[in-house]
């Protein structure tokens, strides 16, 4: 009697666990984001189902066009999953994804012949900003010298660039990221960066966000979608680079140099779904109110 | 008779077994079963192995190498892939731990198998339970929270411990952040507490019964029962239980990256961050790409943590034989 009643319990748990997993599996066009009438003419709608990987930083925007894009096509399928540049670039080249995302260009990460086999879209600028922690004040810029001087491990307290007498604790992204990759380029012009005691790292964006805001003194570089989140800004302070604020006008008109392309990788000439969600990431839709919504720079600022 | 099979022992009953009986359906099953089982772990460790080396076969890094101090995939004058950092950490992040949390493991186990009345054995095993069953992402949420915060607030200073006479005998830089070796030993000391407490609990269970009552007949008390009888009887089982939480301490990943600080330095002083060789593994492979030398590092850090579960098992299996020949 026993022995069945377990039975039974047990054939009632598994059938709620593979109805949890078939409501997930099955595509159900998102109740709370009605398409948008004025736009849903103009979108090439294919159906099918496509996966697309890869870089964090591009992560909000793609998200928020996979969800238009199904919202006017009920028959598409976009999965829109992380995992970093290299993920992106690794499994669009393995063809286990049909679009990979990355901060830096293919060539940096793959092999040459892998790398020339995949195809560039460009379909956004990003910007990324230096914030500290709040009771770092009195600093609301750093020059190029000065970030150099602080990365490098040459000056270790706040002071010493017109601060508060705090130290200074460095937080980085991985060695491998994106981000960090972009920052060393185009701001420390390849210097080599400090390491030791007074250095984290931390492996997104939201953790990085979470260590400024916890740690005193310190200092770290995110994406602009990330510092204009309304439930992070309040949190930090943000810098100006070399007197310029960190603002997607500046991006565009080249006086912000913090800012890079963001790349979607197809391995050879995308073709279905695909081509036409590359297309619609193009348009009027996702350039002219998703990505400033999201806090990039649409692709005409190149 | 060594093959009790449930055919073999049908056979005295019946002139001829069925089909069934005679195929043996149950202890195929099981046969399989294990067989399954051994050609997983055969398979992952030959896997593990393979990617293992191919920083050495094919990126053409030497053996040597690996043991230098200095991690820089990035460096000007071409990569260096030293794992020592990694390698020292995952050993003193996992020692610290152990050395808080054995003795609080087998004090506990202690209590639940010999001391406990009932009522209290109800109450902690099941709270032991729940504890195994936290999700690690907790344990390192609550280590963001809580404990490094605390650390950072309470021993910013310079940490010195003085003698009346010989003045300062030992000093350390106070932490900086929180974020640290210590924070790091601390989280995992709590997450293999219930591993160490209920494999050294089944250990004190297994020594019979009339030993102790013999002991305590003897005349000795409680303690010296324990002293000197359960503590050596069960001393393999104890150590069985320490070498486990030594591998899931030095295989937890997530809860330790989020409070460790990732910095790959050497071990200096436990109030500075570190790199284990599971966080490295997780904060590099979602930017790497397969195939590249930095991710063919990666998986020879899988090896190396391969090789530590191994030798743990085979220090296990040392132990055990070694007592029982004696």
């Amino acid at each position: 009697m026993n022995g069945m009643r377990r039975m039974s319990a047990l054939a009632v748990a598994a059938t709620l666990v593979l109805a949890a997993c078939s409501a997930n599996a099955t595509p159900s066009p998102a109740p709370t984001n009605p398409p948008a009438p004025t736009t849903a003419a103009t979108v090439n709608c294919v159906s099918g189902s496509i996966t697309e990987a890869g870089s964090t930083a591009l992560q909000p925007l793609i998200q928020d066009a996979a969800t238009a894009y199904q919202s006017a096509c009920p028959g598409a399928t976009i999965t829109v999953n992380g995992g970093g540049s290299g993920t992106g670039l690794g499994q669009v080249d393995g063809g286990s994804v049909q679009i990979g995302a990355s901060d830096v260009l293919a060539n940096t990460k793959l092999a040459t012949p892998d790398a020339d086999t995949l195809v560039d879209h460009v379909v956004c600028r990003q910007g990324w900003i230096v914030v500290t922690n709040l009771d770092v004040t009195g600093i609301t810029n750093l020059t190029t010298q000065q970030n150099i001087d602080i990365w490098t491990g040459t000056d270790t307290n706040w002071s010493q660039v017109g601060g508060p007498n705090i130290p200074i604790v460095l937080i980085f992204r991985p060695q491998s990221s994106g981000t960090r990759a972009t920052f060393l380029r185009l701001v420390l012009g390849g210097a080599t960066e400090a390491t030791g005691g007074q250095t984290l790292t931390e492996d997104s964006n939201g953790a990085v966000t979470t260590a400024v805001t916890k740690t005193n003194g310190a200092v770290s570089v995110i994406g602009f979608s990330y510092y204009n989140d309304p439930a992070n800004k309040p949190l930090l302070n943000g810098l100006q680079l070399d007197g310029v604020s960190a603002t997607i006008a500046n991006v565009g008109n080249g006086t912000y140099k913090l800012a890079a392309d963001g790349n979607l990788y197809t391995k050879g000439t995308a073709t279905g779904l695909t081509a036409a969600f590359l297309d619609f990431m193009m348009g009027p839709e996702v350039q002219g109110t998703i990505i400033p919504k999201d806090s990039y720079g649409p692709v005409s600022m190149q | 008779m060594a093959q009790m099979t449930t055919a073999n022992r049908l056979t005295g009953l019946r002139a001829r077994p069925g089909l069934l009986e005679r195929i043996d359906v149950p202890r195929r099953v099981v046969f399989l079963a294990a067989v399954s089982m051994i050609a997983i772990v055969a398979l992952l460790m030959a896997f593990i192995a393979w990617q293992g080396i191919q920083l050495f076969v094919k990126d053409g890094v030497s053996v040597g190498e690996i043991f230098s101090p200095t991690w820089n995939p990035l460096a000007n004058a071409g990569p260096e892939f030293g794992l020592l950092p990694f390698i020292a950490a995952t050993v003193c992040v996992t020692a610290v731990a152990l050395l808080i949390s054995t003795p609080l493991s087998v004090g506990l186990a202690l209590f639940l198998s010999e001391v406990a009345p009932n009522w209290a054995k109800a109450v902690v095993q099941p709270s032991l339970e729940i504890f195994v069953g936290i999700p690690s992402v907790v344990w390192g949420w609550l280590g963001i929270t809580v404990l490094v915060p605390f650390l950072a607030d309470t021993f910013s200073g310079p940490i010195v411990i003085s003698l009346p006479i010989a003045g300062p005998v030992f000093s350390m830089p106070g932490f900086l952040t929180g974020f640290s070796w210590m924070a790091g030993s601390l989280v995992l000391s709590i997450m293999v507490l219930p591993t160490i407490t209920s494999v050294s609990y089944d250990a004190f269970r297994a020594v019979p019964q009339e030993l102790r009552t013999g002991s305590l007949a003897l005349g000795t008390t409680r303690w010296q029962m324990i002293r000197h009888l359960l503590l050596p009887s069960a001393l393999s089982g104890v150590l069985t239980a320490v070498v486990l939480g030594m591998t899931r301490a030095a295989g937890e990943a997530l809860a330790v990256q989020m409070v460790i600080g990732n910095s790959p330095t050497m071990p200096a002083a436990i109030t500075q961050p570190l790199t284990t060789l599971t966080s490295q593994i997780t904060l590099d492979m979602g930017n790497t790409v397969f195939g590249e030398p930095w991710q063919d590092a990666l998986w020879t850090m899988s090896l190396v943590l391969l090789i530590i579960s191994i030798t743990s098992v085979v220090l296990v299996r040392l132990i055990n034989k070694r007592r029982l020949a004696s």
